[in-house]
């Protein structure tokens, strides 16, 4: 398939390795993928805000850059979220309305696109390694997204699958959430660290860098030995991807 | 104790430093999520009831003067009084002056949220009438000086050593801990209040519009007594909690307590239909209806926004929510607590009061997915956030900066010299600096920018490809 990047920021300035993992996993299985120019941000954080008005244009730009592409795909599942279920509720140009609609249903996350549309049944790749996998919470609830990553991580050769204890509760990131409510948000990250750390796995894979992003600055401040991976990097390492 | 949601913030702050606190609504909320998932698991069609209960709801409020009108009708023909009060304030004169008419000194209460809102208690015991609650969670955070922590578990967040000392201090006994003898001893004092009472007051979970009759279901049978026994009955209810007929009431009888308190029934389900017959000779010899609206019709008037008024207060998505869990309810300050109370706040109180509570959620959807009549309140929350910042009631920096951040994100070149320029700083400043939120890093590391970013890898990884 021909496949067009959506690369959300933090996967740009923050975890760019992440996303080339995803973009080498996705070559691998052959498919042909490409980079849309003049992308930004989808306008997440200013929307979670209230502030809808402000990112209209945004997410008019963003339709019109995507809406002749056969496929988009993602690294992350609440940036796929916010175009394909909360878009809807902006009041968009209404010429618009159409290419949301029909973009809504060519707009993937990774391990969403390679079970659901792809058709992978597992990849042949090694890991020999205990993993537990954090459900992020858009990922889940808003796009229904649960066994997929999970049957992606237990095909893998080698590699012992450790469900934590609750792994849908939040991890207390929420984007401005947690700088609008630092001690609630850390209250929450402590929390989820908890029962990571409890599954005794030596990784802790997830769909979302944000939520990682949350979870490994909280585990590597407490210097806790539990590493934490991106789904796209555990694949792509799997199959001797990595640099 | 006067609760304001505008202090919220330092609410949770102490709520976040009291580990008892903690613990017991940790404690709490997990029993009751993990009764619920028992019950849950051994309805096969729970999935259906939920889709059921929303649509009886959804046909409910989308013509509720219907509904309302046609209760009214068949409440009257039962020899039911039914009042209409605006606000609260109107609610507490209708039941002052109804209780001054009839020479009322001691009032008794089963629970009822809708009397909370409109602080009926503290009106009647200022106006000399003894008000008594005697569902026993609310009892004792009567006798505490409080407001419910919880929408069915009014004393979630006390401890038993803390309702022993206050039974100690408040009633006189001997200090005692255990569950059994302090029933016994709130069991004793309020037979006595119920058999002198001359007024009952009730809520009401669903009124019936074609029976003109109203259900109160409870666990203690304090309600039973409280509507039977003294002499006037008066069943305060919110607009919303009409159900068009019979046949509806079975979904949420099954709903609730599964809900609620992890029951597959509540042990008592009282169906009201007047005040006593002569055929019958027994209960009281008045009834009145008081339907409150205090700021629903305005809810009704927004389309989106209506659906949290299919709220039937059963409290699960307390339980569920990451971050009620933490501090518990007192924490929102206000009545309604929890994700409900996040979007009920700002729609009764103003966006002005409640311009904090939408933001008390991390959008996790938890309590959309446990939720028994399916209120999408992540998504409402969002709204409302939305409202706040339309009614300007933002903060300035927040208004400004998001303004900013919307104008680059427009202008791709622009916005990647902006976005490259903070992982340039980060580079030069020392590694531990957060900006602009210095709390953020106390426990957690500050992830690192990359050096190049994804674009520029991509595009070398496709040379050396081609």
């Amino acid at each position: 398939m021909k496949i067009a990047l959506f690369i959300p920021c933090l996967s740009e300035h923050l975890y760019p390795i992440s996303a080339l993992s995803m973009v080498r996993v996705l070559r691998h299985l052959g498919h042909e993928v490409e980079y849309v120019e003049d992308q930004t941000c989808c306008g997440q954080p200013a929307f979670n805000s209230g502030y809808r008005k402000e990112i209209i244009p945004i997410a008019e730009r963003f339709i019109e850059l995507f809406r002749d592409k056969e496929i988009v795909v993602a690294p992350s599942g609440s940036c796929t979220a916010m175009v394909r279920i909360f878009y809807h509720e902006l009041d968009i140009r209404p010429d618009l309305k159409a290419d949301l609609d029909a973009l809504s249903g060519r707009m993937f996350e990774f391990s969403e696109f390679l079970v659901d549309i792809a058709g992978v049944d597992r990849i042949d790749g090694r890991f020999k390694h205990s993993v537990t996998y954090h459900d992020s919470c858009h990922l889940l609830r808003e796009l229904g997204v649960r066994e997929q990553p999970r049957k992606l991580i237990r095909g893998l050769k080698d590699i012992e699958f450790r469900e934590m204890e609750k792994p849908d509760t939040c991890c207390g990131f929420g984007g401005t959430f947690s700088v609008k409510l630092i001690e609630m948000s850390l209250a929450m990250v402590e929390r989820k660290c908890r029962y990571i750390v409890e599954s005794g796995a030596e990784y802790v894979v997830g769909a979302d860098s944000s939520c990682l992003m949350n979870i490994a600055g909280y585990l590597k401040k407490h210097k806790q030995p539990t590493r934490v991976m991106h789904i796209a990097d555990l694949l792509a390492t799997s199959l001797g991807l990595t640099d | 104790m006067e609760l304001t949601p505008l202090k919220t913030k330092k609410y949770i702050h102490k709520a976040l430093l009291d580990p008892q606190l903690k613990a017991a609504v940790d404690k709490a909320t997990q029993t009751s999520l993990s009764k619920r998932q028992d019950k849950v698991d051994r309805i096969p069609y729970w999935e259906d009831l939920r889709l059921k209960a929303n649509a009886i709801k959804r046909e409910v409020i989308e013509n509720l003067d219907t509904y309302l009108t046609q209760f009214e009708q068949q409440a009257r023909a039962n020899g039911v009084h039914v009042h209409w009060a605006q606000d609260g304030e109107q609610a507490r004169n209708i039941i002052l002056d109804l209780a001054r008419k009839r020479d009322v000194k001691s009032i008794v209460k089963s629970k009822s949220l809708t009397t909370e809102e409109i602080h009926l208690n503290d009106f009647l015991i200022e106006n000399g009438i003894e008000t008594l609650e005697t569902d026993l969670g609310e009892y004792i955070v009567q006798l505490m000086g409080q407001i419910p922590s919880h929408l069915t578990a009014p004393a979630l967040h006390l401890t038993r050593v803390e309702i022993g000392k206050l039974f100690q201090e408040k009633l006189g006994i001997p200090y005692s801990e255990d569950p059994d003898e302090l029933l016994a001893v709130a069991r004793r004092t309020l037979r006595d209040k119920f058999l002198n009472a001359d007024m009952g007051i009730s809520g009401v979970n669903f009124a019936i519009a074609s029976a003109g009759s109203v259900c109160v279901i409870e666990n203690e049978a304090n309600a039973r007594l409280t509507v039977g026994l003294p002499k006037i009955h008066v069943a305060v209810m919110g607009l919303e909690k009409v159900l068009p007929d019979l046949n509806a009431l079975p979904y949420f009888l099954r709903l609730l307590p599964a809900s609620a308190t992890g029951q597959m029934a509540s042990v008592y389900v009282n169906l009201i239909a007047g005040p006593s017959r002569a055929k019958y000779g027994e209960g009281p010899e008045e009834m009145h209806v008081v339907l409150l609206d205090n700021g629903r019709s305005k809810i009704l008037a927004d389309p989106q926004l209506r659906e949290t008024l299919f709220c039937i207060r059963c409290g699960a998505c307390l339980n569920v929510c990451p971050i009620y869990q933490q501090v518990g309810g007192h924490a929102y300050g206000w009545v309604y607590m929890g994700p409900i109370g996040a979007t009920l706040i700002p729609q009764y109180l103003g966006e002005k009061e409640g311009h904090i509570s939408p933001f008390l959620s991390s959008l996790c959807g938890a309590c959309h997915e446990i939720c028994p009549v399916r209120i999408n309140l992540p998504h409402h929350l969002l709204k409302l956030r939305n409202r706040v910042v339309e009614t300007g009631n933002s903060p300035w920096f927040w208004v400004l900066g998001i303004r900013a951040w919307a104008f680059l994100a427009k202008r791709p070149g622009l916005y990647r010299f902006a976005t490259w320029f903070p992982g340039k700083m980060q580079q030069l400043l020392p590694r531990e600096t957060a900006f602009p939120a210095p709390g953020y890093t106390r426990k957690r590391a500050l992830a690192r920018f990359d050096r190049l970013g994804f674009r520029k890898r991509f595009m070398a990884e496709d040379k050396v490809k081609g």
